[in-house]
């Protein structure tokens, strides 16, 4: 196990360093540097522009620029923000939270009813059910995430009024309760293709276990159906569902970009976008690495939990 | 010894003969609901500016905000007084042109890519291959929005980077069918008579695992129309007076309350077109390769 464990969390940060000459190479070698705002402005000059380049140390050839960049991030040094010259851990990680308030919420309605969703499918094969959700997961799967969260905010919010269209709190109103009552659209939307892609697992792994010889077995035996299904169909389809949630990461933190725009929710994905305006390489450069981080985690954590659960995955 | 065409062993038959495929194709009832849609789609985008007597950059601020089915603009106006179905129609031109002329690219880079990994293996695969696990490891919108905040956007240059952070999956999908099909008999058979690498990789192995890369190509043609209207919503994508059905949505959140029909038209066209895309490749998976079957 711990070779293993070894290995893969080499593997991981040669990858990341792979990811991070990447993040560089594109941020850095794309025309109009971070600088090109200033260019406009009538209160610069270029002498004023080759001094602040010269300052944050933009003149420098790029490889110089990169090894100075990894050698302070290795030592918990992520550089400052352009924007505003605080820190980009600490800009980052104060809106790490709503993210994960987010993600979480949509991975566990996503989870819950998605598998539930697929078992029943897998259970009643080819029925009017089954038929519907299949249909219904490959429409979800579909729609464009933003486009559904204007339509929730049209139904809910605009028509019924019975959500808010956006934001993370009321102003004033700091309780739990509020909070939630902000979360519920935006997480909806955002569990909606996890659901389906869910649902769609679930389902198919649900068959490939019905198919199996031991539950035949056990069907012979004369085992009721309930138990046959709970007990032995479904602790075995529920196992590639770990898989599942460890490889679901990128499309979940893309889509939750894609929610906190729509709703204006304060998290990693708006300040990804806001930071890409205003051109704040460090920022941008922290969460794509942060991101990258975490997509690997996601899928070394699933193989290792796969691997104590079912004990007849050996690691080699 | 130079190879003819004729001297080298074509492998194993196709998995399904174009009849059978097209007589399943056929039987799978969505795929071909997604194959009228599209071509109705398809259709509409290409001749119908011709007939609609507006066009789609017109603006007519008297006639601004009419709703669908209210008079001569038969899906309504919008915050400029321009026809909204007269820019559905040029905006799906652009859509689904971008969504093909993409997924051709990343097709030819991810077959490329795949191919020579999958065929020589060694050091060479294996860096290609991390070097497509590091790019998968960007969420693809992160990816595809700090690219395309970088560069000067257009029609050209929205569809490069989405076919640059699209080919991965093809690129994985064809590295694993050739490193399988590279230790058959036939492509031995090939070496032996002396055909070319070249020769073996994109005439005797490709052909041999076209099925899942036409389901592939189909798949990408969906996934690119939907990242265009990401990226053209986030406004870094098609630029106005342009229309693509991404950028329509760009303005339609501040007029929801005030006139829905904005938000909802071309979300609708994204959905359907998505959708169908999706159910064909569904159905040609389906069609192709009875083995490659998910349910």
């Amino acid at each position: 196990m711990l070779p293993y464990l070894l290995r893969r969390l080499g593997q991981a940060l040669v990858l990341l360093l792979i990811v991070s000459m990447l993040g560089f190479a594109i941020l850095h070698l794309a025309p109009g540097g971070p600088l090109s705002q200033f260019a406009l402005s009538s209160q610069m000059s270029p002498e004023d522009i080759a001094r602040i380049s010269h300052q944050l140390g933009l003149d420098r050839p790029l490889p110089v620029q990169y090894a100075d960049w990894l050698w302070r991030m290795l030592q918990g040094d992520w550089g400052t923000s352009y924007r505003d010259g605080s820190a980009v851990l600490a800009v980052i990680g104060s809106h790490l939270r709503a993210t994960f308030e987010l993600m979480a919420t949509a991975t566990l309605v996503a989870c819950l009813l998605g598998c539930w969703i697929g078992i029943l499918g897998a259970i009643r094969r080819y029925s009017l059910f089954d038929t519907l959700a299949t249909v219904g997961a490959m429409v979800a799967l579909s729609i464009p995430t933003f486009w559904f969260g204007l339509v929730a905010i049209y139904v809910f919010s605009v028509t019924l009024g019975w959500l808010p269209a956006g934001n993370r709190h009321t102003v004033g109103d700091d309780s739990v309760l509020d909070l939630l009552h902000h979360l519920i659209a935006p997480a909806l939307v955002l569990a909606l293709v996890e659901m389906a892609i869910w649902a769609r697992f679930m389902r198919s792994s649900m068959l490939d276990v019905i198919g199996q010889d031991y539950i035949r077995t056990a069907r012979a035996k004369g085992l009721p159906e309930w138990s046959i299904l709970s007990r032995h169909a479904l602790r075995n389809a529920l196992l590639p569902m770990i898989t599942v949630a460890g490889l679901q990461f990128p499309t979940l933190l893309g889509g939750a970009l894609v929610a906190e725009t729509v709703f204006t929710w304060p998290g990693m994905g708006r300040l990804f976008l806001d930071s890409i305006a205003y051109r704040d390489y460090p920022v941008v450069m922290g969460i794509l690495m942060l991101s990258a981080a975490m997509v690997m985690l996601g899928s070394l954590i699933a193989d290792l939990l796969y691997a104590v659960v079912d004990p007849r995955i050996r690691m080699e | 010894m130079s190879a003819s065409a004729a001297s080298v062993p074509a492998g194993p038959a196709p998995a399904a003969s174009a009849n059978t495929a097209w007589r399943r194709f056929r039987r799978h009832r969505l795929a071909m609901a997604g194959t009228v849609t599209i071509a109705i789609l398809a259709l509409g985008s290409v001749f119908g500016p011709w007939l609609l007597p507006f066009d789609d950059t017109y603006i007519d601020i008297l006639q601004r905000f009419a709703p669908p089915l209210s008079g001569v603009h038969v899906l309504g106006t919008d915050e400029l007084g321009r026809d909204i179905l007269a820019r559905l129609m040029m905006g799906g031109r652009i859509s689904l042109a971008i969504g093909f002329l993409a997924m051709a690219m990343a097709m030819a880079i991810g077959i490329a890519v795949g191919v020579v990994a999958g065929f020589y293996g060694g050091f060479l695969g294996a860096a290609l291959m991390r070097f497509v696990d590091a790019v998968l490891c960007f969420p693809t919108i992160f990816l595809l929005l700090a690219l395309a905040a970088l560069t000067e956007p257009g029609i050209l240059a929205t569809t490069l980077l989405i076919a640059a952070t699209s080919w991965m999956n093809v690129a994985r999908i064809v590295e694993a069918q050739i490193r399988t099909l590279r230790e058959r008999d036939f492509a031995a058979a090939a070496r032996a008579v002396g055909a070319s690498d070249l020769y073996i990789m994109f005439r005797s192995l490709l052909p041999n695992a076209m099925a899942p890369i036409v389901v592939a190509a189909t798949l990408n043609v969906a996934k690119a129309i939907l990242l265009e209207s990401y990226i053209s919503f986030l406004g870094y994508g098609i630029q106005p007076p342009a229309s693509s059905w991404g950028n329509m949505l760009n303005n339609a959140q501040i007029y929801l309350t005030s006139a829905p029909w904005l938000a909802l038209l071309p979300g609708i066209a994204i959905t359907l077109a998505v959708t169908s895309f999706n159910f064909i490749g569904d159905g040609l998976r389906d069609a192709l390769d009875p083995r490659l079957d998910i349910n």
